[in-house]
């Protein structure tokens, strides 16, 4: 194992996030500050409790998970495009590492950074809704474990995108939607069932109400199943990375 | 002297059916440089690219050092720095930045001396905590060569290193090529300028169409192909050269003030000595003289057009 090299990996995509701190860290975290003041103390204050926890309280898992997700794609598909973009790709290609080491310090780095910010986002949230977690453990666990997934998964469009729309496609397009129909703002026991079966098939379901579960005990779907469909698309990610790399997909000639 | 890279019969077909390597051997010596020329879309680039693990080639064997490059690649890759032709470079990072990355990547532990002491040789010192896209075209070109001996390579590959880049800075660079060549760097080096490949190489490989015409020792190459030319000035103005000096490869110039005569120098016979009785018999008189040799420019320029005249003619026959 080749540490150095994922040392200077990790390193050099920190010191990104260090540089670009506004653009990094502060403007997520403000953007999601703003869904806590408005939902949380403006109009939650307003709505009824769901499974017995305020509104503003409930949201937050949703929003944090919202963030997480994101940002972990953004910055893991950031992290290997721009090498791409201006060429020093080169030298990632020619240097003596293998795919782990690489995996280690981009992945790592971006969920390094997706992980500070959600832990972050968490802090700002208690200056405005009183919330408690019933598993920190498991809190933690659902936090890192996701942002690993989505930061393999923005890896992966990193990789395939051969410009800079096609590194916005997935996160705009398919993500955020996701997102917000997988239960941010709601439980999809409010929905009518058929709507319910097909929210299903939305995997970030399983990680909302996951993470959920770890802060307030309730859940939409049996906890085991949110865990086993995370590291199921982890393996998946996995999977594919592993793919494009030993076939040298749009790396190399 | 032992091969540092040996090259065996690597071909590299791409994917839109271009193939740009056919069966190509080579054996690069350790602690030379070799000067690797040829025109456009020739394969330069294509065959350091494989060397390096940037392409991967489509059939064939190489070896750096004693390594595989692709079964013990990361052996075979710490030996191997690279200044690619492009200038591509972080700009939003500083100097310092990007050689500590490029040392660690190449996994070699922190040595801030080291890196000074390149940074201060390339003349970046001064500039180490600069945003590589504040720099000059030249400074990029030398940040890039810094990267490529940041991880104390063996051997370095310099594809285009000098591609416009100013005099002056040339000059350094040779001067740098020549300091690592002493400290028992190899360098493998392509260029456009074929008077850089005069002034620094070792050996000279020539490839064309994917395919290595010839390597040879530079001196010899240009003693083996290297016509000469005696040029003699003469004391009284010729309008036309008398006729039983027809026979000579001779030519007036200067408005009949030069006598200009061709002849091989590896040739047992050269024709001076009988010329010049000749030239006594006629009277005519010089007051100067002196003898030049073909550049490698026009040796590699030849040696490319004879081999585009015999693939023309296998084309034709086929």
């Amino acid at each position: 194992m080749n540490f150095h090299a994922v040392r200077a990996i990790y390193l050099f995509e920190m010191n990104r996030a260090w540089r670009t701190l506004l653009q990094s860290i502060a403007s997520p975290v403000i953007s999601t500050s703003l869904y806590f003041v408005v939902f949380g103390s403006a109009i939650g204050s307003k709505m009824v409790a769901i499974d017995g926890i305020s509104y503003g309280a409930f949201i937050i898992p949703g929003l944090v998970m919202l963030a997480l997700l994101t940002e972990s794609i953004s910055n893991a598909a950031f992290g290997i495009f721009f090498p791409k973009y201006n060429g020093t790709i080169y030298e990632l290609l020619s240097a003596p590492v293998a795919l782990p080491e690489i995996l280690l310090g981009y992945v790592g780095a971006a969920a390094s950074k997706s992980i500070i910010i959600g832990l972050i986002m968490l802090a700002t949230a208690r200056l405005f809704v009183d919330y408690s977690i019933a598993h920190p453990f498991w809190m933690l666990g659902f936090l890192v474990l996701t942002a690993v997934t989505f930061s393999l998964f923005g890896f992966i469009i990193g990789v395939w995108a051969d410009g800079f729309e096609k590194l916005q496609i997935v996160p705009m397009l398919i993500v955020t939607p996701l997102a917000f129909l997988g239960g941010s703002f709601y439980s999809i026991s409010m929905l009518p069932p058929l709507w319910q079966t097909i929210t299903l098939a939305n995997p970030v379901v399983y990680l909302i109400s996951g993470f959920r579960w770890s802060f307030y005990d309730v859940a939409d779907v049996n906890v085991g199943v949110s865990l086993g469909m995370t590291v199921f698309f982890l393996l998946l990610c996995l999977a594919l990375i592993t793919w494009m790399f030993r076939s040298g997909y749009r790396l190399k000639q | 002297m032992s091969s540092v890279i040996s090259v065996k019969d690597v071909s590299k077909v791409y994917d839109s059916g271009f193939q740009a390597l056919r069966g190509v051997n080579l054996d690069i010596r350790r602690g030379e440089i070799f000067a690797l020329l040829g025109p456009n879309g020739a394969g330069k680039t294509t065959l350091i690219s494989i060397i390096c693990g940037i392409v991967n080639a489509t059939a064939g064997q190489i070896h750096a050092g004693a390594f595989n490059i692709v079964s013990d690649y990361r052996r075979a890759r710490q030996l191997i720095g690279l200044v690619p032709q492009e200038l591509s470079t972080d700009g939003f990072e500083s100097v310092w930045a990007t050689v500590t990355f490029s040392r660690g990547l190449f996994g070699k532990p922190k040595n801030d001396a080291y890196l000074e002491q390149i940074l201060r040789q390339l003349s970046l010192w001064d500039k180490k905590d600069e945003r590589i896209m504040a720099l000059s075209g030249g400074m990029k070109r030398r940040v890039m060569i810094a990267k490529a001996l940041s991880h104390e390579p063996e051997i370095l590959f310099l594809d285009e290193p000098t591609a416009g880049v100013d005099v002056e800075l040339r000059r350094d660079m040779w001067q740098m090529v020549h300091g690592l060549r002493e400290r028992g760097v190899t360098i493998i080096l392509t260029t456009h300028y074929i008077e850089e490949a005069e002034e620094m190489a070792d050996r000279i490989g020539v490839i064309r169409r994917g395919e290595i015409v010839l390597v040879e020792e530079k001196n010899r190459l240009m003693e083996k192909l290297g016509q000469k030319q005696l040029r003699l000035q003469l004391q009284q103005p010729l309008s036309e050269l008398p006729a039983d000096l027809g026979g000579y490869p001779l030519s007036l110039t200067d408005d009949g003030h030069e006598l200009v005569y061709h002849y091989d120098s590896q040739s047992e016979h050269t024709g001076i000595a009988e010329l010049f009785r000749h030239l006594e018999m006629h009277g005519i008189d010089y007051k100067d003289l002196h003898s030049t040799q073909r550049s490698l420019e026009e040796i590699f320029v030849s040696l490319v057009a004879d081999s585009d005249q015999s693939s023309a003619a296998v084309e034709v026959e086929q």
